[in-house]
């Protein structure tokens, strides 16, 4: 049976990839580097990567697929999967299916500003959009990275986040508990948008964190005049089959891995204050 | 099988008790296994049956909420029963089925599809909210962009023996659905049955070419106006006696969509007990979990699917916890799924009428009682918030 590049006629069905390399981020987050040979995905959407024995989860595709360069996922180990993904050696092998989900609207972004706002673990899905922003600058007016995290051991993407600074980008990061070598924001990364330069009128802001990060940064970002239906979020929910079945991802009248993972926030804004949805 | 809608055709005919015996056996015949109502365990299940003899002969059953019963009628009739506890649900969409098998090789692992063979089942005795649910389930399962390979196999090759329902069960519901209680798509053959004095006769409609090819074994007669007419009253009574009604279906989705703070909430969560009963027993409900296993030494794995709900905490488990930890979240996240974010996800309700999760509820919880009073009490809780 001839697969399409989806899986849409096994859509259950794991193929297998390896491992090129693995790099760690942080003391519990590590970046896997895939050979996975036609499955790649666009920034904003996921993979569901099968770890032998252990299960599946959903994670978000940290590459820019218009690169060359392999398929990267970025993994917290915070669960039995998880832990045993982040632990595979160049050369293992791992299940994945995908890439499932909606995109990063990069083109509709295009000809304004881009003001990107990363919460934690939420840089990841974002470091391919931002990839590709950079890949064609000139697409966009100015472009701002706001990144806030737990402490500054928390940072992901380290040298990639200073590098990012150097081609043209506004990258202010912010973190809740400093060190003694910090001497950069300390505070939520709403603070951050108020001091970034964007024209708003014109701007698009990709929007990826904890729930209430994103609630309450998406209202900021309203309130410092950026049109609702140009604020999206990537939001996220227990996922099983990731093809609109398990039933598991709802999100109102949403299947976050159908209609999702990045949605409007107009269209979602009314469900993000009802609490336990 | 054929959409098209039924009319009492001109193809319709009169069988008896025999000619559905010989129903039944044409469908073995050709190659069937045959699934239908049987008495086990003081209820009318669906199950593997073998012909006439198992059918529930006059057997009927008395549900309530949170109550069923079976008792005797006073006279012979194969179908006087109202919805079963399961759906046909078991047999299309199952249980438990396994998606595939791993196997460790030299240099990793390879994971094979290990597809159980698809048996060609003949539902008998299927109702008209049952066969508005196997259509609901359609769309979810096969109607997108990643039809679910197993179950269109099973789906595929069934043959549908349709009854149009000769009396209303207590908690059924499908007249205000618009659901039934006559069967209009989805069928090969439907049977009415009739019985009056010692008349015993079924009007066989026909509902697609296959239906009526087997319908022409069949020992029969044409069927006159007056059969016609007396089948029609059957199903006018069964409407005109059902005790239940969702309250302004059309408004439903609308009404739950502004009303997720309401204080009813609560006070169905107060008598909630989340067991999950409702969503095992809907014929809709179609929530997944998977569980990966790994043999004993390590050389082999597999993933196996089984029926989940959103009763239980595991199923909106995200790092972090349950993003629906309370009772009042979870049955809120179950009646606005099946009543109004259905219609968003698949663009139909996922509500059929037929008043199971009513009966198997431990404590009796009633979704059309429910809905009414939020309606009653519209807006209460306040508008949604906003940042």
């Amino acid at each position: 049976m001839a697969a399409r590049a989806d899986g849409a006629s096994a859509p259950f069905l794991p193929r297998i990839a390896r491992v090129r390399s693995r790099r760690r981020e942080t003391h519990d987050t590590w970046s896997l580097a895939l050979d996975a040979a036609g499955m790649a995905g666009e920034p904003g959407q996921f993979n569901m990567l099968y770890a032998f024995g252990i299960g599946e989860i959903p994670v978000s595709v940290s590459s820019d697929a218009a690169a060359t360069g392999p398929l990267v996922h970025t993994i917290r180990a915070v669960g039995a999967v998880s832990e045993a993904l982040a632990a595979l050696r160049p050369g293992a092998a791992l299940g994945l299916r995908g890439p499932f989900g909606t995109t990063w609207p990069l083109a509709e972004a295009a000809g304004g500003d881009l003001v990107i706002v990363a919460g934690g673990l939420g840089l990841a899905p974002l470091r391919g959009a931002i990839r590709r922003a950079l890949a064609e600058r000139g697409r966009y007016g100015r472009i701002a990275v706001l990144y806030g995290t737990r402490s500054p051991a928390d940072i992901l993407y380290r040298s990639e986040v200073e590098r990012w600074r150097r081609l043209d980008v506004e990258v202010a990061v912010t973190v809740d508990h400093a060190d003694q070598r910090w001497h950069g924001n300390v505070g939520v990364v709403t603070k951050l948008i108020g001091r970034a330069g964007f024209a708003a009128a014109h701007a698009t802001a990709f929007v990826c964190g904890p729930e209430i990060m994103m609630r309450f940064t998406a209202s900021a970002l309203e309130a410092a005049g950026i049109a609702p239906a140009r604020i999206h979020l990537s939001l996220e929910r227990n996922m099983k089959c990731a093809v609109g079945q398990c039933g598991r991802c709802q999100f109102g009248g949403s299947l976050i891995c159908r209609d999702g993972a990045v949605m409007r926030y107009d269209r979602v804004r009314p469900l993000l204050t009802i609490r336990e949805l | 099988m054929a959409e098209r809608e039924a009319e009492h055709s001109d193809d319709a005919a009169v069988i008896n008790r025999a000619g559905v015996a010989a129903l039944l056996q044409a469908l073995v015949d050709s190659g069937h296994h045959l699934v239908g109502p049987t008495v086990r365990d003081g209820a009318i299940i669906y199950t593997d049956i073998t012909g006439l003899t198992d059918l529930p002969q006059g057997w009927t059953d008395r549900q309530a909420g949170g109550s069923y019963r079976l008792e005797r009628r006073g006279d012979a009739a194969l179908f006087g029963y109202a919805a079963t506890p399961q759906s046909w649900k078991r047999f299309l969409h199952l249980p438990t089925v396994r998606l595939w098998r791993a196997e460790r090789t030299d240099d990793g692992f390879a994971i094979s599809e290990a597809p159980e063979p698809a048996r060609k089942i003949a539902l008998i005795a299927a109702r008209a909210c049952d066969l508005q649910a196997i259509a609901i389930q359609d769309r979810v399962l096969q109607g997108g962009r990643y039809p679910d390979p197993g179950y269109a196999a099973r789906r595929r090759d069934i043959f549908v023996v349709a009854v149009n329902c000769g009396s209303a069960g207590g908690t059924c519901f499908c007249v205000s659905m618009q659901t039934g209680p006559r069967v209009r798509s989805g069928f090969d053959l439907a049977l009415t049955e009739l019985i009056d004095g010692d008349r015993h006769e079924f009007l066989v409609e026909v509902g697609s070419p296959g239906g009526a090819a087997l319908l022409a074994q069949l020992p029969r007669r044409r069927a006159g106006g007056d059969d016609v007419a007396a089948a029609a009253a059957v199903v006018a009574r069964t409407a005109a006696a059902m005790g239940r009604a969702m309250p302004r279906p059309a408004d439903v989705p609308a009404l739950l969509r502004r009303n997720l703070e309401h204080p009813r909430w609560e006070a169905v969560a107060d008598r909630c007990l989340s067991c999950a009963n409702c969503t095992m027993v809907c014929p809709t409900c179609f929530c997944t979990s998977v569980e990966d296993t790994i043999s004993l030494d390590g050389r082999t794995a597999e993933r196996v699917q089984r029926w989940d709900s959103c009763f239980t905490m595991d199923f909106s488990h995200v790092h972090g916890g349950s993003v629906r930890a309370s009772p009042r979240s979870r049955y809120r996240q179950w009646m606005t799924h099946k009543l109004s974010t259905w219609w968003e996800q698949f663009g139909t309700s996922g509500c059929v009428g037929c008043g199971r999760c009513i009966t198997w509820c431990p404590v009796g919880i009633d979704i059309t009682e429910e809905v009414a009073a939020i309606a009653a009490s519209d807006g209460a809780g306040g508008a949604r918030g906003t940042p």
